[in-house]
């Protein structure tokens, strides 16, 4: 369970580093990386807060994860969750805020 | 190291759901100032970083606040406080009606109803739940939020509270605040027992990994009384992303099989304890892995179940997707979790009188830390930090900052002394991470924890005891290189400290009343001179255990 974080696509914003309720993620010449990498709970919340979709959450290969990763585009209530599976497939799932879950 | 000195008439240590929630209680009702230390940041800190799916803890059409109190109280099998269940689920349906207000979605009807799931949840969308809570308290009047700042100790003497320190876990800085009444919102302990999955994905645990008992070791040091450590909580999850399992149990009406897919659950009842007991009962006869059976439900059902894993644990819908298969062609593997100390849940923490009030005078305590009210869930921790700021404002409203005695300086000096001793460090043979990795050893095999099925005897118990003490005495020596590594050493300590409370309280209580949460080998039954409160202080550097009888008046004060 953890995230990695695109240095390419990292500007650098420290929204994450502020965000994570584990205070795990830093910056470095300008790049937030990941310091903790094992004490990352899996909330997804620097996921969510990322402006640049530049964090990637994956399952440890200890809890089945086989390397597929997934990311978030939100805009405004919508958010657009965009799994990249371990195959080269990709599957969207969109969510508005706005609408409760059935279950 | 710096010091600031800060003064403010309500000091709120913890910024999760009930420490927010207070100080907007406060804010809106009141002139007082208050201050959130926070040691992240309140906007997704606490239990609900991720979202939470369904509000539990509700009071729906044609049922009572009683009606809520009787359910806990048979859950817990009887060892609950009913002035307290009932003060918090008579305000459940005032707090959810004031987070719609917020900004809160939930589910209605045709009629503009809230859609029910079971007797007692509604249905919203809750991951933004944590973000609408911050940005009221952003916007409140008269509260000041000190994110990433971690409060480690209290400032009592003769039994009041003055304040508390802490420090920065950003820059060099250690924080005195002076406040006429602190609020102990710090959340329950995860992290004391070795966890699910101990390697790579530690912290893939269902509590936060973050909240490490920092207001029960606080307290427990400052001499309050605390009730029902030993009523654990060992949740029932899905296996490896250790997810709520709620959602499709009663969302989808589920059952729990074993691999011959027989139901069990009807066997070992229903209780929350009786259906991880079940669990881990069949695997032991060699009936596991057991699930819960969800090849049942519509394939159209699928994409409701995968969005509203996304808002509440997410790693679960990845789970799914990963494999390849749906909830609707594959069943979910589900395990017991290791044992956390969690209020919200079971009966443990602070014993409180009905404002919330604790042992010791102007120290208050919500949510998941406060003792005696079990299944509050997340309306209970609101409701609790309403009902604590409402009772603040009505006793310290008016009253003039305390006069500090002198001695408090010396409590504030040796405190900062102990930040320093532990970056000074040099060299010592253990790490912070070596010492927490052995007191989950310890828990686990010693003090029941998953490796033990939970089980434990008296002899392995004092076995515990020992090692704790002595990983205690080794935690004094610890390194941290930074402040960060700072509240790493001071997360283990608390751990420690509420260890050793734990081990007393399992000591205590001499009879099995739930299973799994505490499953005594030497008292397998139940023992009806212990249908009473186990409660601990710290008296002269020793934990006292004692009994109290059962709370059945409706309005319950502190008078020993």
């Amino acid at each position: 369970m953890s995230i990695r974080i695109n240095p390419e696509k990292c500007i650098g914003c420290s929204k994450c580093v502020n965000v994570c309720p584990g205070s795990l993620i830093e910056l470095s010449e300008r790049k937030a990386y990941m310091r903790y990498p094992k004490d990352c709970w899996g909330c997804v919340s620097c996921v969510k807060e990322c402006p640049k979709g530049a964090i990637d959450f994956f399952l440890g290969a200890d809890i089945g994860g086989n390397g597929s990763t997934m990311h978030v585009v939100s805009e405004g209530d919508l958010l657009q969750w965009k799994i990249h599976k371990y195959d080269g497939t990709q599957k969207v799932i969109e969510i508005n805020r706005k609408n409760a879950n059935r279950y | 190291m710096d010091r600031k000195q800060i003064t403010t008439d309500v000091l709120i240590v913890g910024g999760g759901t009930a420490g927010c929630y207070a100080a907007l209680t406060v804010s809106r009702n009141s002139n007082m100032s208050v201050l959130i230390a926070e040691k992240a940041n309140i906007k997704r800190s606490g239990c609900l970083a991720a979202g939470v799916n369904a509000i539990n803890a509700y009071i729906l059409p044609g049922r009572k606040p009683q009606d809520y109190v009787d359910y806990a109280t048979k859950d817990a099998n009887g060892i609950v406080r009913s002035d307290l269940l009932l003060t918090a689920a008579e305000r459940f349906n005032e707090v959810t009606a004031d987070m719609e207000q917020l900004g809160l979605v939930i589910l209605k009807d045709e009629n503009g109803n809230y859609v029910a799931r079971g007797n007692r949840n509604i249905k919203i969308n809750g991951e933004n739940f944590k973000p609408i809570l911050a940005q009221a308290v952003q916007h409140a009047e008269n509260v000041e939020v000190l994110n990433h700042v971690n409060i480690t100790d209290l400032l009592v003497q003769d039994g009041q509270v003055y304040g508390a320190v802490g420090f920065s876990i950003k820059e060099p800085v250690a924080y005195v605040i002076h406040a006429k009444t602190v609020l102990i919102a710090t959340g329950g302990a995860a992290g004391l027992y070795r966890p699910n999955n101990p390697g790579f994905s530690r912290h893939k645990m269902w509590y936060p990994p973050f909240n490490t008992g920092a207001g029960y070791a606080m307290g427990i040091r400052a001499g309050a009384e605390m009730t029902s450590f030993e009523m654990r909580f060992i949740a029932l999850r899905c296996k490896d992303t250790i997810a709520p399992t709620g959602t499709i149990a009663q969302g989808v009406k589920a059952k729990q099989i074993n691999s011959r897919g027989d139901v069990y659950e009807d066997q070992y009842g229903i209780t929350t304890s009786e259906r991880v007991y079940g669990t881990v009962r069949e695997n032991q006869l060699g009936h596991g892995p057991c699930y819960l059976k969800t090849t049942e439900i519509r394939p159209e059902q699928d994409d409701d179940l995968l969005k509203a894993y996304l808002n509440m644990a997410p790693s679960q819908t990845l789970k799914w997707i990963e494999s390849g298969k749906n909830p609707s062609q594959q069943d979910v593997e589900i395990e017991g979790t290791e044992p956390y100390i969690v209020g919200g849940h079971t009966a443990s923490g602070y014993w409180v009188n009905t404002h919330r009030e604790t042992t010791i005078r102007g120290l208050y305590a919500a949510g998941d830390v406060a003792g005696g009210c079990p299944q509050k869930y997340v309306t209970g921790a609101l409701a609790e930090g309403k009902i604590a700021a409402l009772d603040i404002i009505q006793k310290y409203g008016n009253q003039n900052q305390n006069q500090n005695p002198e001695a408090l300086t010396l409590q504030e000096d040796a405190v900062i002394a102990g930040y320093e001793a532990i970056l000074a460090e040099q060299n010592p043979l253990f790490s912070i991470e070596d010492l927490e990795e052995a007191m989950q050893k310890v828990m686990d095999a010693y003090a029941g924890g998953i490796g033990t099925n939970y089980q434990f005897n008296e002899r392995q118990l004092r076995m515990a005891e020992e090692k704790i003490e002595r990983l205690t005495a080794l935690a004094e020596h610890v390194q941290a290189d930074d402040m960060h590594e700072l509240l790493f050493a001071y997360e283990l300590k608390e751990r420690l400290v509420v260890c050793r409370s734990l081990i007393a309280h399992l000591m205590g209580r001499k009879e099995t009343r739930w299973h799994a949460f505490n499953e005594n080998l030497d008292h397998p039954g139940i023992d009806e001179a212990y249908f009473a409160y186990v409660n601990s202080r710290l008296e002269d550097g020793k934990i006292k255990v004692f009994l109290r009888d059962l709370v059945k008046e409706e309005r319950y004060e502190h008078t020993n």
